[in-house]
């Protein structure tokens, strides 16, 4: 039963390691590249988007949806490897 | 055919559509009933999620009101997709383990304590009526401008039906019909957009064509940004708000996302965590096709809308800006009798207004697109304010049958609950039809409050409930009161007691009320936290629960003990 309460344990640390990093990448896509950083992204340009505004209304959206399937894949990896994934 | 026939045969289409399915859904349980059963795919859950979200205001107003603030208007293309990450990341899983049926459930059984979960089955109440009053009118815009009747018939139509599926099918006949309406409404909003893309700048792919170039080789965005400049506006591509304040603001319409009850309950009605996680994936799939492609139809709409009149002589005028004069929401207005219409920033000179409302509306009658197109984005506006309005019905009724009367009649049988269910539905839907008829002044103004209210209030408390065994019902109970006060206090102060200072020099740290749901949320985590620290820690069957809740397994047996 400690065995078990000490795996689970270290399950939860896992995933909040998880959803650090990937919360950290969340942060830095839509509020770092779309909105603290524009003005110096701006001035770089990819075809006729300026980097900073292609951020805030495309490429913030694009990282979400990979962000979230990341995830799943992840935990999905993870639930399988502590035994706790759903049958 | 001309237009109205279009409109008349596509959007009863899509109406009979919905109601068979309502009838082959129809629910026989309050598990189908508030939940579907627990038992759909999440693929179609996604899609049904992605309905229930994208709302009138995302299908109509959101690239309007692009269009005419350029980069400022990333706030809500941001904030209301961003909010999925967390969603998904940090409530749904655990919720979906948790495994009843609604948040004030959560909030109730998590801080054990009855107060808790009033508390929260008031603010779930306030902003599902908001809301719902707002997607009402959305129904009767359409109704009126296409089906040429007036907006109360056009209301009354559109109760009628989300009465006939939301009453009768619960969360299964929504979850259903709302597969179809996102069909619908996606179609509708592709389209045209990818017509329009095509016509200006040669890439079928909107997208892409935001970043591509006109006829005359310039790119669109940069030719934009001179037009503008020339007629002394800002550059498109460039803000006028503070950079404080666009932080804000979009950080309160993730966070009040991750929030809103109506798009929390989704994730209850898959079979497993697993599926909660891949269906807001898939959600979010579904809700960023739309989007990403709504940032070009703004700049393709502007871009179209100045060229084509602009400069123009005033009686020479295309066909689209007398069609939409008649509804007055474009208005032309010769203030120096020189015959030309110009369109300045300068409100004493500017001869040009145009509705923001009326960007998506119109863009087919702006790019001169087959009338066909024109009535299928009737039919889109109607799918995207149904499916949102029936959602937020369901939450309703769910939040007073469930959480009111279950609570405190506990002894009733399912039957009649399912029977409260269902009246209670159907008062939502005679409240809000009032609502749509006779809208309050001021219903973009309380869309801040909802938004405001679900970061501020609901959003702290389920994280600290599931991240933190330590947090407690006084942690809980004070950090929502504190953070719903100051929030509603902020708002109502430079909304309706001194809205002439509503202006930047006298907001806190320079964020408007739009964006100070962010600062309530900061107050709730911290006021929470220290009254937790200082009062005793929660019983020892709730610290097991919030362990059993952050483990995948087992989430099917939860219904059953």
């Amino acid at each position: 039963m400690d065995n078990h309460k000490q795996q689970m344990q270290k399950y939860w640390k896992r995933n909040i390691r998880t959803l650090l990093i990937l919360l950290a990448v969340w942060f830095i896509v839509s509020f770092g590249f779309g909105i603290l950083l524009v003005e110096p992204l701006n001035a770089i340009k990819i075809g006729g988007y300026k980097l900073g505004f292609w951020f805030a209304q495309q490429g913030s959206i694009f990282s979400f949806v990979i962000l979230i399937f990341v995830y799943v894949y992840r935990m999905n990896k993870l639930d399988e490897e502590f035994d706790v994934n759903e049958k | 055919m001309d237009i109205l026939t279009w409109t008349y045969i596509l959007v009863g289409l899509s109406f009979a559509l919905y109601i068979g399915i309502a009838i082959y859904t129809r629910a026989g349980s309050t598990k189908e009933f508030y939940t579907a059963g627990g038992g759909v795919s999440p693929l179609a859950n996604g899609m049904a999620t992605a309905a229930d979200w994208m709302s009138a205001a995302s299908f109509i107003s959101m690239a309007g009101i692009i269009a005419f603030s350029g980069y400022d208007g990333s706030v809500y293309l941001m904030g209301w997709t961003g909010g999925y990450v967390l969603l998904a990341l940090l409530l749904a899983p655990y919720l979906r383990k948790f495994g009843k049926f609604t948040v004030p459930d959560f909030v109730g059984d998590r801080y054990y304590s009855n107060k808790a979960r009033v508390v929260a089955v008031f603010c779930a109440l306030f902003i599902s009526f908001t809301y719902v009053a707002g997607q009402m009118r959305g129904v009767g815009i359409v109704f009126s401008r296409y089906l040429e009747v007036d907006i109360e018939t056009g209301v009354l139509i559109g109760m009628t039906i989300v009465f006939f599926y939301a009453v009768m099918g619960g969360m299964k006949g929504i979850t259903y019909t709302q597969v179809a309406q996102y069909c619908v409404l996606i179609f509708a909003f592709m389209v045209p957009a990818i017509f329009i893309s095509i016509q200006l700048t040669g890439n079928p792919i909107p997208q892409l064509g935001l970043g591509g170039t006109v006829q005359d080789g310039t790119y669109l965005l940069d030719k934009l940004d001179g037009v503008l400049l020339d007629m002394g506006f800002e550059e498109y591509t460039s803000g006028r708000k503070s950079m404080t304040d666009i932080f804000a603001i979009t950080l309160a319409l993730m966070v009040g996302t991750a929030g809103l009850p109506h798009v929390i309950v989704r994730f209850f009605t898959v079979p497993r965590v697993k599926d909660a996680r891949l269906s807001a994936g898939y959600a979010l799939v579904f809700i960023a096709i739309l989007y990403t492609t709504a940032p070009a139809i703004a700049a393709f709409g502007i871009y179209n809308a100045i060229d084509t009149v602009a400069d123009k002589p005033v009686n020479e005028l295309p066909v689209w800006v007398e069609n939409w004069k008649k509804t007055n929401l474009i208005t032309v207005d010769d203030v120096n009798n020189d015959g030309i219409v110009q369109y300045t920033p300068n409100p004493e000179t500017n001869e040009l207004n145009i509705d923001k409302d009326i960007m998506v509306l119109a863009a087919p009658e702006i790019a001169v697109l087959p009338n066909w197109v024109v009535g299928l984005v009737a039919a889109g506006g109607m799918a995207a304010a149904l499916s949102t309005a029936a959602g937020l019905l369901l939450v309703i009724s769910t939040s007073v049958s469930r959480d009111l009367f279950r609570t405190f009649v506990p002894e009733m049988t399912e039957k009649t609950e399912l029977i409260i269910a269902r009246v209670s539905a159907a008062f939502a839907v005679i409240i809000a039809g009032y609502f749509g008829i006779n809208p309050p002044g001021f219903v973009a103004e309380v869309v801040a409050f909802a938004f405001g209210l679900a970061a501020a209030s609901f959003f702290p408390v389920i994280i600290m409930g599931i991240f933190s065994t330590r947090m407690n019902k006084e942690g809980a109970i004070a950090g929502m009161v504190t953070g719903l006060v100051f929030t509603l206090a902020y708002i109502i102060y430079f909304k309706f007691i001194q809205p002439e200072s509503n202006s930047m020099d006298n907001w806190w740290f320079g964020i408007s009320p739009e964006g100070i749901g962010t600062m309530g949320m900061v107050i709730n985590f911290v006021v929470c936290y220290v009254v937790s620290k200082l009062t005793p820690p929660p019983p020892e069957d709730v610290q097991e629960m919030i362990q059993e809740i952050r483990i995948p397994r087992g989430a099917g047996e939860a219904h059953n003990h």
